[in-house]
């Protein structure tokens, strides 16, 4: 009774999506990978010189390490405190629901506001943690002007933005569980511990694995702190891959090589990722 | 005892993601040498922290723009996604699983490797600058599809055969049977599309240049990096409230929905 092409015209919002927005960019970025361009003058055959270029790149090799920086810093502290927040609203409470509501607030919020407010609350002379620090009768931190903290403190205020959504995606886990499971564990005198490793970590390890992806992505994506807080200083302790991409495509507008950067950098994100799937399912 | 520690662990834990917001608020009244001092009250209320932003930079404006663009994507994407999650969870075509892989396979592709070309693509068709350049990009995606699939499978087929039997066309079915059945789903899309699209600032900042078009996140980020603000705290902070109030008073109505929505979206990831 229904016309044959009918599902394909209710897939074609998606496909002539697809082909403009996705795949028509990506073989064009391998393209513009051999190329030197600046969008205005003809584009130039520039064979392999973007790769050579960085092979050899110490700020491309830089951001890496910020990211890396920041990841090791953000994803443990991440799980550790939403773990930490989901167990405490998995009792029996009141006002469960003001407490989630509470955590949560930082997670909707835009990140600019997140990032000028912490930017406020960071500052070396005037913010509000200093002068607290002073009055404690200990000395100021350097939270955004010290080359070795700054990107610790970024990955601070990551965390606070963002841990509020693990929280409920954990307590969501923990709800899971049916509580005979601890029974029976409580009859035959299991411990504290082993109650944790051998009934509520293998029940909340698809969450702990999709907090690890969700907040390497996070982490991969990295830009709007740094490009208010620091603009990736101070020594570049804080400049994000993406903001160095943005920088070399939208400052000097060398296209090719930031198109370069673009790929290399996807395909390490999808390899991480892969490295972590494996992992997490081999554990637990 | 133990219980007492606990709800202390709690409350805490509420003031220390809450607090600083509280904060700036209030900051945002306070007159501009007793910012950094301040606790939570200050000695008089003044205004001049969101005079100042307001005859600054073109803020209303902004946030017109923020509003339009969010709307339309959010619009966009309930009927164009819900239309491809129809035909895949309904249908059996030729390239469907191969549609389904392609789907799923572009949740997983980082952005940054189609940021630069998709640029170069708004600078050759002209639309840097408007509205096309925010909105188009984003009219579809593939996390809505899969929802709306998912949802759309739970539907019994015996509801679609009596709509057809009564004549109903295939929209009128997707759009009068389908979707008052997908409230839920309709309602998760519906949030976080909005929300992404609000908050979203390195795309803006990249294709949008003239301030009059500016979106509202990317204006405050541009106001406050850019000096304009002459390091004044209080306008500064002023700046940001007004960039959070809508999406923190929708957040205190709908709060349920919206943390719903936010943890559905991570499990399907």
């Amino acid at each position: 009774m229904t016309n044959k092409l009918t599902p394909y015209l209710f897939i074609s919002p998606y496909v002539i999506f697809f082909l403009t927005f996705i795949a028509f960019p990506v073989i064009f970025s391998v393209v513009l990978m051999f190329h030197k361009w600046n969008i205005i003058a003809p584009m130039e055959f520039a064979g392999l010189t973007n790769f050579v270029r960085l092979i050899h790149d110490p700020m491309f090799f830089r951001s890496l390490l910020n990211t890396v920086i920041f990841l090791v810093i953000h994803i443990p502290l991440q799980i550790i405190i939403a773990l930490f927040f989901a167990e405490l609203l998995n009792q029996n409470i009141r006002l469960r629901g003001f407490f989630r509501g509470a955590y949560f607030l930082p997670v909707v919020v835009s990140g600019v506001v997140i990032t000028i407010l912490w930017q406020q609350l960071m500052g070396f002379d005037s913010g509000l943690i200093n002068r607290l620090l002073v009055r404690l009768g200990l000395g100021k931190v350097g939270w955004l002007v010290d080359p070795a903290i700054a990107m610790p403190s970024i990955a601070l205020i990551a965390t606070w933005k963002n841990v509020g959504l693990y929280i409920v995606l954990f307590l969501a886990g923990l709800q899971s569980v049916p509580p005979y499971y601890y029974e029976a564990a409580d009859i035959d005198g299991a411990t504290h511990w082993q109650k944790f490793r051998y009934i509520t970590l293998p029940a909340i390890n698809p969450t702990i694995f999709m907090v690890l992806v969700l907040s390497t992505i996070g982490g991969f994506s990295l830009f709007i702190e740094p490009y208010i807080l620091t603009g990736g200083g101070p020594l570049n302790s804080t400049l994000s891959t993406v903001l160095y991409i943005y920088k070399e495509g939208f400052f000097f507008y060398h296209m090719g090589y930031a198109a370069t950067l673009g790929i290399v950098y996807a395909f390490m994100i999808l390899l991480v990722i892969a490295i972590q799937r494996r992992f997490v399912e081999k554990e637990v | 005892m133990k219980r007492l520690l606990l709800y202390l662990v709690l409350i805490l834990g509420a003031v220390m993601f809450t607090y600083p917001f509280l904060w700036m608020v209030s900051a945002t009244f306070a007159p501009e040498q007793e910012i950094s001092k301040l606790l939570l009250l200050p000695s008089k209320f003044v205004w001049t922290s969101y005079q100042q932003v307001f005859a600054k930079i073109p803020i209303l404006r902004a946030l017109l723009n923020s509003m339009l663009v969010a709307s339309a994507i959010t619009l966009s994407v309930i009927v164009l996604a819900s239309m491809v999650g129809y035909a895949l969870s309904r249908y059996r075509f030729k390239g469907q699983n191969l549609l389904f892989y392609i789907i799923i396979f572009t949740m997983t592709l980082p952005f940054q490797i189609t940021l630069i070309p998709q640029y170069i693509m708004m600078v050759k068709f002209g639309w840097v600058d408007s509205y096309l350049a925010l909105i188009v990009p984003y009219m579809i995606n593939a996390f809505a599809i899969i929802l709306f699939r998912q949802h759309f499978m739970t539907i019994p087929q015996d509801l679609i055969d009596a709509a057809r039997i009564d004549g109903c066309g295939e929209l009128r079915i997707l759009f009068r049977i389908l979707m008052p059945n997908s409230i839920p789903a309709v309602v998760t899309v519906g949030i976080i599309t909005f929300m992404t699209a609000w908050n979203e600032v390195l795309w803006p900042l990249i294709v949008i240049r003239d301030q009059e078009m500016m979106t509202m996140p990317q204006l405050v980020a541009l106001f406050v990096v850019g000096g304009r603000a002459e390091s004044q705290l209080g306008v500064k902070l002023a700046a940001a409230t007004l960039l959070a109030m809508p999406i923190v008073l929708a957040y205190f109505f709908f709060q349920r929905y919206f943390i719903q929505s936010m943890a559905s979206s991570g499990l399907k990831e």
